[in-house]
């Protein structure tokens, strides 16, 4: 199938568009023409993707066909035995969580889905959690605590829902909440942005032993648009990229100030080009990074976290 | 407001108008009112100077960290540099960053103390004040102090910081998760404004929540809101009395009362 491009993909789609009509037309033994396609296909992806400029990589980790919670879902994990509710107001479709297994680990997965249809992506906000998503979260990692299941947050949201609902029912408290507890929980948890890094909406859940990015994820202190509308009162094509670029939000930039661990490496292209390939490369670091923290202590892993945190920032 | 507007507290110049009553005071009035309009008790802007003439006992405040200076981490530029907008603001407010922390007393009741000035960069977060405030929390789990922040921040995380201000919001919130586990007591004072990421982690921890009258304080920018929903916002969305009314402050305290008011819960609290 061919991928919907993006602005900046038009050679790239050229060249997909016709290598499936040729594949499409059946001719097995490829010919030199469909190889040396191939070839350069892959060459101008490598060019287009080792390249990216910050904004890019917002689309890309904005991309329509990006594997989204659901799918990962599919495709890391053997279980997924969902569980319901904030026990106060509600379940928020926006923010998932259950047990899952994942190879020999049981788990809690929680993660934000942002949808892919129309009535999907109406019933989970796009992405964006309420504050009963933040009590629901917090409610089942505690209950994960208890019994020391370590805990799994794939974080992957425009920002936590702004509207007069949220404000009522307490979006900064719910968030500030989930932040304090999540330092203290005496289990492991690893982070991952796999899509969007929204502010305080991904920080909500983003808080563990370790935190990491899919390559073009893009995690930040406020949205590309919101900065461009604050700094230069509107946001468009010009504004959105200057932005980007000054937030410094890739994962090359998120790893230089020491503020995620690794790198998830992502498919030639994009993890939209092989959701399968993307899923691989966040299973195994997963699964390579939970090994390694229960065999620690709840002590020395909570004096870990507190370090983890307690060292970023820059001052003189 | 404009920057020197700011700067004194209230607008400069002998009178000033209220923007809540519209009545003309006499400015010196209302400086020695707590920055209060005497007609409708109107809370204006205080610095963090004031703010510790007014909770603190006379000299006994004794600042930590002073001299902690921003950098500028990601080269930011905007309408300047961010490494000119920090030697502006420092010129205009007399401040280092945004936040002033230190320990005191209140009616005799040792306290550490930090605050969040509006008038540098709207009282945003960046590296020093989450420095500031997470050294702060530390130290007073190490005295066995009650620990009260009084949050003026409408800026929320500081942008031109970029992501480790979102970071100081993970950091002060796990000093004071320790602070927590340690038994101490945590007293917020918010006023206005509280917002954003300021309002997303250290200003909703405390054990007990205080708010000036009708601060703004929220999570979303009210701009932000309209342009998702395309609804107007109701009346007193998002004040102080909004916030109480939903269950998410304990008391809302005049400013000549907030001494007091404190002194009165640590007592309640005993840390021993
Ligand atoms: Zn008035």
């Amino acid at each position: 199938m061919v991928p919907e491009p993006l602005p900046f993909e038009a050679d790239i789609h050229q060249l997909e568009l016709l290598l499936d009509k040729l594949e499409g037309a059946g001719g097995e033994g490829a010919s030199d023409e469909t190889r040396r396609m191939k070839r350069e296909h892959r060459a101008l992806l490598k060019k287009t993707y080792d390249n990216l400029s910050p904004w890019q990589t917002v689309e890309v980790s904005r991309h329509k066909q990006r594997p989204q919670f659901l799918d990962y879902l599919g495709l890391c994990f053997e279980e997924f035995v969902e569980l319901h509710g904030d026990r106060a107001f509600g379940d928020d479709r926006a923010l998932r969580t259950g047990f899952a297994r994942l190879g020999e680990h049981k788990i809690l997965l929680v993660g934000h889905h942002k949808g892919r249809t129309l009535k999907e992506r109406q019933e989970c906000f796009y992405g964006c959690t309420h504050p009963e998503g933040y009590r629901k979260a917090l409610g089942k990692m505690r209950i994960a605590a208890k019994f020391r299941v370590p805990i799994v947050c794939l974080i992957d949201t425009p920002g936590a829902y702004p509207g007069i609902g949220a404000e009522e029912r307490g979006q900064s408290q719910l968030i500030a909440t989930s932040i304090l507890e999540l330092t203290r929980l005496p289990t492991p948890i690893v982070c991952v942005v796999i899509g969007e890094g929204g502010s305080g909406g991904a920080l909500g859940i983003a808080i563990g032993d370790r935190v990491s990015m899919m390559q073009h994820a893009y995690y930040s202190v406020i949205s590309p648009e919101g900065c461009a509308g604050i700094l230069w009162k509107t946001a468009n094509d010009e504004t959105k990229p200057r932005a980007a670029s000054a937030l410094r939000m890739t994962s090359r930039d998120l790893q230089q100030f020491g503020v995620i661990d690794d790198i998830i490496p992502e498919p030639l292209g994009g993890a939209h080009r092989s959701p399968r390939d993307a899923a691989d490369a966040l299973k195994k670091h997963l699964q390579r990074r939970l090994r390694e923290l229960v065999s620690l202590s709840t002590e020395e892993l909570l004096a870990k976290r507190y370090e983890k945190f307690r060292k970023l920032g820059q001052f003189a | 407001m404009s920057s020197s507007e700011i700067k004194r507290g209230v607008p400069e110049g002998l009178w000033i108008k209220c923007p809540t009553c519209k009545a003309t005071l006499f400015k010196k009035d209302v400086e020695r009112n707590l920055n209060v309009c005497e007609q409708c008790q109107h809370h204006f802007y205080t610095s963090a100077g004031d703010r510790i003439a007014q909770l603190l006992d006379e000299n006994t405040f004794e600042e930590w960290d002073a001299n902690l200076q921003p950098v500028d981490t990601l080269g930011f530029v905007d309408s300047q540099p961010y490494s000119k907008r920090i030697v502006d603001q420092q010129k205009k407010t007399g401040l280092k960053d945004a936040a002033v922390t230190g320990r005191g007393f209140i009616r005799g009741r040792g306290v550490v103390i930090g605050i969040t000035d509006f008038a540098f960069m709207a009282g945003s977060m960046g590296s020093v004040v989450g420095e500031k405030l997470a050294r702060a929390a530390e130290r007073a789990t190490e005295l066995r102090v009650p620990l009260i922040f009084v949050s003026g921040s409408g800026g929320g995380a500081r942008m031109q910081e970029g992501i480790l201000s979102l970071m100081q919001m993970a950091k002060i919130s796990a000093a004071l998760a320790k602070y927590d586990s340690a038994g101490g007591l945590y007293i917020c004072v918010l006023t206005n404004p509280t917002m954003g990421g300021v309002a997303a982690s250290w200003a909703f921890q405390g054990d007990i929540t205080l708010a000036e009258p009708k601060a703004m304080i929220g999570f979303a920018g009210a701009r932000t809101i309209k342009n998702t929903i395309r609804l107007e916002l109701p009346d007193g969305f998002q004040t102080s009395e909004f916030l109480m009314k939903h269950g998410f402050v304990d008391r809302i305290v005049h400013r000549r009362d907030l001494r007091t008011e404190v002194a009165q819960l640590i007592d309640y609290c005993d840390m021993k």
